[in-house]
C-alpha cells in the first residue's frame, strides 16, 4: 500500500508538469497583458514594470524561472492586486472555500446517501418517487438560479438568515451558501447511491443475509459498503470541484474564497495569480484521486495495488 | 458499402422483417411517458421559441422608455395609474396644464390650457411616448391657448413583464431560448464528431497509437476545464459561433472515451473480423462497422450533453463573458434577473423556468434513451 502511494506521489509529479506547461503557453499565448489599460501606459513605465516582473526576457526563459521558483514554493506576487503575494492570496482565499466546500461535502454525502438508500430500500414507493424527483430537480436548476431565489426566500421575505456576506464565517452567513453548493451533489450522490444499493440489494450475499433472517440495520450496513464504490469515485473530483471554491456561488454570496481569482485572474492577465489557481486546483484533484484510490482499498479487499 | 465487399443480391432483395435496434428502441422510448411528455414539451418549446418572436409584437431588442421594469401581467398596458402622471409630463414639455382629463380605455380627452398660444407641433410628444398614438386636435378655444386635444392610448401587452431596459421579456426569452438551444446543439454536434472519430480511431488502430492517444486525453482531463473555457473566451472574444465550436472541441473528452472502450469490443465482432478478411480498408472499416455500430451510447451522452453546454452557456453568460447584447441567452436573462430581485422578480423567475423546463425534458429524453436503447432490459 505504501509503495503504492508512493508510486502514486511519483507520477503525479509529471502529470503536474504537463498541466503547468500548457496553462503557462496558454494564457502566455492570450492577447493583451497584465498592465494592458484602458489609457496605455507611457513606453518608459511598460518597460520598467516588464522589467520588474521579468516580462522583458525570453518566454522560455521566464518559464523555467516560474518552474523553479514553484518547485521552492515560491508563487511570485500578483500582478493585479499589486500589494499581495499569490501565496498571501490563497493564504486568505483557501480557508474560506474550503470551509464552504467541505461543510457542503459533508452535508451531501448524510444526506444524499440517506436518501438514495432509503429510495433503494422501498424502490418504487412514494418515498422512492419523491426522492427520484427532487435529485432531478436538484440536477437541472442551476446554482445561479437557486441562490438569488434563496436570497429573496430567507434573505429578503423572510428575513432568517443575512443576503450575502462572510460574516467572519458565523453559521448565520454559512447556511444558504453552503445549501446552494451542497443541493447539486445530495442530487447527484442520492441518485448514484439509489442505484448502486438496488444492484446491491440483488446481490448474493445479500440474500444471504436476508435468508438469516438479520436485521435491516446489518443488511444496510452491508449493502452500503458495496454500494459505496461508485459513489466514492464520483466524490473524489468532486469534492475536489467544491473545496477549491465556486465562483458563482462566491459571487452571488459577496464570499472572499478563492472562486473567483480563475475567472478574475485569466481575465485581468494576471498570470501569475492564474498560474497559482491551476496549480491548486490540479494538486486537490490528483490528491483527491489518490485518496479515491486508497479508499477503494479499504472499502473493498479484492483490489489490491502490489 | 465499403468497396470490396460482395453481397449477394439474392440475400438484400425479398420483405425481410428484422427487428432493428432503433425501431424497437423507438417502440420502447413511446411507451416510456416521462420521456414522451418530455420530447413534447421540448418540441413545444423550441418551435415558441423559433415563431413566438414573430406574433409577441415586439422585436426583441426594441426599447421602451416608459416600461422600464414593467411587472408580468395579463391585462395591457398602461395600467390606468400610469395615464395621468405620463400625461402631467407629456405637459409639462408642452408647456400646457393639462385639465379635464377624461380617461377611457381606447383614448383619452384632455384639454391643455396655456398662457400663450400652444404650438400644435408640439403634440408630437405624445405621439413619442410609448403610451400614445397621434394626438388629434378636436377645438381650439381662446385663440388657440386652450386646445381640447383626444389622444388615442396604445395598448401593448407585456406578459412576461420588460427588463431593465424596458425591452419585452417574452420576446427576449423566445429568442434566448433559441439562442441557447443552437448553442446546445451546435456545440454537442462538434464534440460528438471530434470525440467518436478520435475515440472510435484510438480504440480500432489500439496498441501504441491507442497508448498515446488516450494519454492525450487523459492529460487534457486533468487541466481545469473552467480555464480552458475562460482561454477560449479571451481568444475567440465576442464571436460566440466560434467560441461555441471552441466549447464543443473541449467537451469531447468523455466521448472519446466512450466510443473507445465501445470499439474494444466491437472490433472482436465477426463481421468486423470478416470486413478485414474481405480487405477492407482501416478507413472503410471504421466508418461502415465501427461508428455505426457505437452510435447507441453516443446518442444517449449526445442527449445529456446538451444541458450540459446550455448550462456551461448560461454560466459564462453570468460570469459575463458569454453572448452579447443586444443578442441574448437564458444565462444572460437570469443573470440581469438575478441582479434585479428586489422589485423585479419577474426578471428571474421566466428565464429560469424556460431554461429549468429544457433542462428537464433534455435529462428525461436521456434517461428514456438508455433505458430504450439497453440491450440488457430487453
Amino acid at each position: 500500500m505504501l509503495s503504492f502511494i508512493l508510486r502514486r506521489f511519483m507520477s503525479a509529479i509529471p502529470t503536474l508538469l504537463v498541466i503547468v506547461t500548457i496553462s503557462f503557453f496558454l494564457i502566455r499565448l492570450a492577447p493583451g497583458g497584465p498592465f494592458d489599460l484602458e489609457r496605455p501606459l507611457e513606453a518608459k513605465v511598460m518597460e520598467n514594470l516588464n522589467r520588474i516582473y521579468q516580462l522583458d526576457k525570453p518566454l522560455i526563459q521566464q518559464y523555467w524561472l516560474y518552474l523553479t521558483a514553484v518547485a521552492r514554493g515560491d508563487f511570485g506576487p500578483s500582478f493585479f492586486l499589486r500589494d499581495f503575494t499569490v501565496a498571501e492570496l490563497f493564504a486568505r482565499g483557501l480557508p474560506v472555500s474550503m470551509t464552504l466546500g467541505g461543510l457542503a461535502m459533508i452535508f451531501a454525502i448524510l444526506i444524499g446517501g440517506t436518501l438514495g438508500s432509503i429510495a433503494a430500500l422501498r424502490q418504487n414507493s412514494g418515498v422512492d418517487y419523491l426522492v427520484t424527483g427532487l435529485g432531478a430537480l436538484g440536477l437541472t436548476i442551476p446554482n445561479f438560479v437557486v441562490a438569488p431565489i434563496f436570497q429573496i426566500v430567507f434573505g429578503l421575505t423572510l428575513a432568517w438568515l443575512p443576503v450575502a456576506g462572510w460574516g467572519a464565517g458565523t453559521w448565520r452567513g454559512l447556511v444558504m451558501p453552503v445549501t446552494v453548493l451542497a443541493l447539486p451533489q445530495i442530487a447527484v450522490i442520492s441518485r448514484m447511491t439509489r442505484a448502486a444499493m438496488i444492484e446491491n440489494l440483488r446481490s448474493n450475499h445479500i440474500r444471504t443475509l436476508r435468508s438469516l433472517g438479520l436485521p435491516l440495520r446489518v443488511i444496510v450496513s452491508h449493502a452500503l459498503r458495496g454500494a459505496a464504490l461508485p459513489v466514492v469515485s464520483y466524490l473524489g473530483p468532486a469534492a475536489a470541484a467544491l473545496l477549491t471554491g465556486s465562483v458563482v456561488v462566491e459571487t452571488i454570496f459577496g464570499l472572499p474564497g478563492i472562486g473567483r481569482y480563475f475567472v478574475e485572474g485569466a481575465l485581468n492577465r494576471d498570470y501569475t495569480l492564474v498560474m497559482g489557481t491551476v496549480v491548486v486546483i490540479a494538486v486537490f484533484v490528483l490528491l483527491f484521486n489518490l485518496v479515491v484510490d486508497i479508499l477503494y482499498a479499504i472499502i473493498d479487499p479484492r483490489i489490491r495495488y502490489d | 458499402m465499403a468497396e470490396g465487399a460482395v453481397v449477394p443480391t439474392e440475400f438484400t432483395t425479398g420483405p425481410i422483417v428484422g427487428r432493428s435496434l432503433w425501431g424497437e428502441a423507438r417502440v420502447r422510448l413511446v411507451r416510456n411517458k416521462a420521456a414522451l411528455t418530455s420530447i413534447i414539451v421540448l418540441g413545444l418549446v423550441a418551435i415558441v421559441c423559433i415563431i413566438g418572436p414573430f406574433f409577441t409584437g415586439h422585436p426583441f431588442d426594441r426599447v421602451y422608455p416608459d416600461y422600464v421594469r414593467a411587472p408580468a401581467s395579463l391585462a395591457a398596458y398602461p395600467t390606468p395609474d400610469q395615464v395621468a402622471p405620463a400625461i402631467e409630463r407629456i405637459g409639462a414639455r408642452i408647456r400646457a396644464t393639462p385639465e379635464d382629463v377624461t380617461i377611457g380605455y381606447d383614448s383619452i380627452r384632455l384639454n391643455l390650457v396655456s398662457p400663450r398660444p400652444i404650438d400644435e407641433r408640439l403634440l408630437a410628444y405624445f405621439e413619442r411616448s410609448d403610451l400614445f398614438g397621434p394626438a388629434k386636435v378636436v377645438e381650439k378655444l381662446d385663440d388657440g391657448k386652450k386646445l381640447a386635444v383626444e389622444v388615442p392610448v396604445k395598448r401593448i401587452r407585456f406578459l412576461f413583464g420588460t427588463d431593465a431596459n424596458g425591452r419585452d421579456l417574452l420576446t427576449r426569452t423566445m429568442k434566448a431560448g433559441q439562442i441557447s438551444l443552437a448553442i446546445g446543439l451546435l456545440a454537442t454536434f462538434v464534440s460528438i464528431v471530434i470525440g467518436v472519430i478520435y475515440g472510435a480511431t484510438s480504440g480500432y488502430l489500439g496498441g501504441r497509437v491507442d497508448l498515446v492517444m488516450m494519454r492525450i486525453v487523459d492529460v487534457l482531463y486533468s487541466l481545469p476545464f473552467i480555464f480552458f473555457v475562460i482561454m477560449l473566451v479571451v481568444f475567440f472574444g465576442r464571436n460566440f459561433i466560434l467560441m461555441f465550436i471552441a466549447v464543443g472541441a473541449v467537451e469531447w473528452l468523455d466521448m472519446a472515451r466512450i466510443v473507445r472502450g465501445q470499439t474494444l469490443s466491437i472490433k472482436r465482432q465477426e463481421y468486423v473480423q470478416a470486413a478485414e478478411a474481405l480487405g477492407v480498408e482501416t478507413r472503410g472499416i471504421i466508418r461502415r462497422h465501427v461508428i455505426p455500430n457505437t452510435l447507441g451510447p453516443v446518442v444517449v451522452y449526445m442527449t445529456l450533453l446538451v444541458p450540459k453546454v446550455i448550462l456551461l452557456e448560461s454560466f459564462l453568460s453570468f460570469l459575463g463573458l458569454g453572448v452579447q447584447e443586444p443578442a441574448t441567452s437564458l444565462g444572460v436573462l437570469i443573470s440581469e434577473g438575478a441582479k434585479n430581485i428586489q422589485g423585479a422578480t419577474w426578471m428571474l423567475l421566466y428565464p429560469s423556468l424556460t431554461l429549468v423546463t429544457i433542462l428537464f425534458c433534455l435529462n428525461f429524453i436521456g434517461d428514456g434513451l438508455r433505458d430504450a436503447l439497453d440491450p440488457k432490459d430487453r
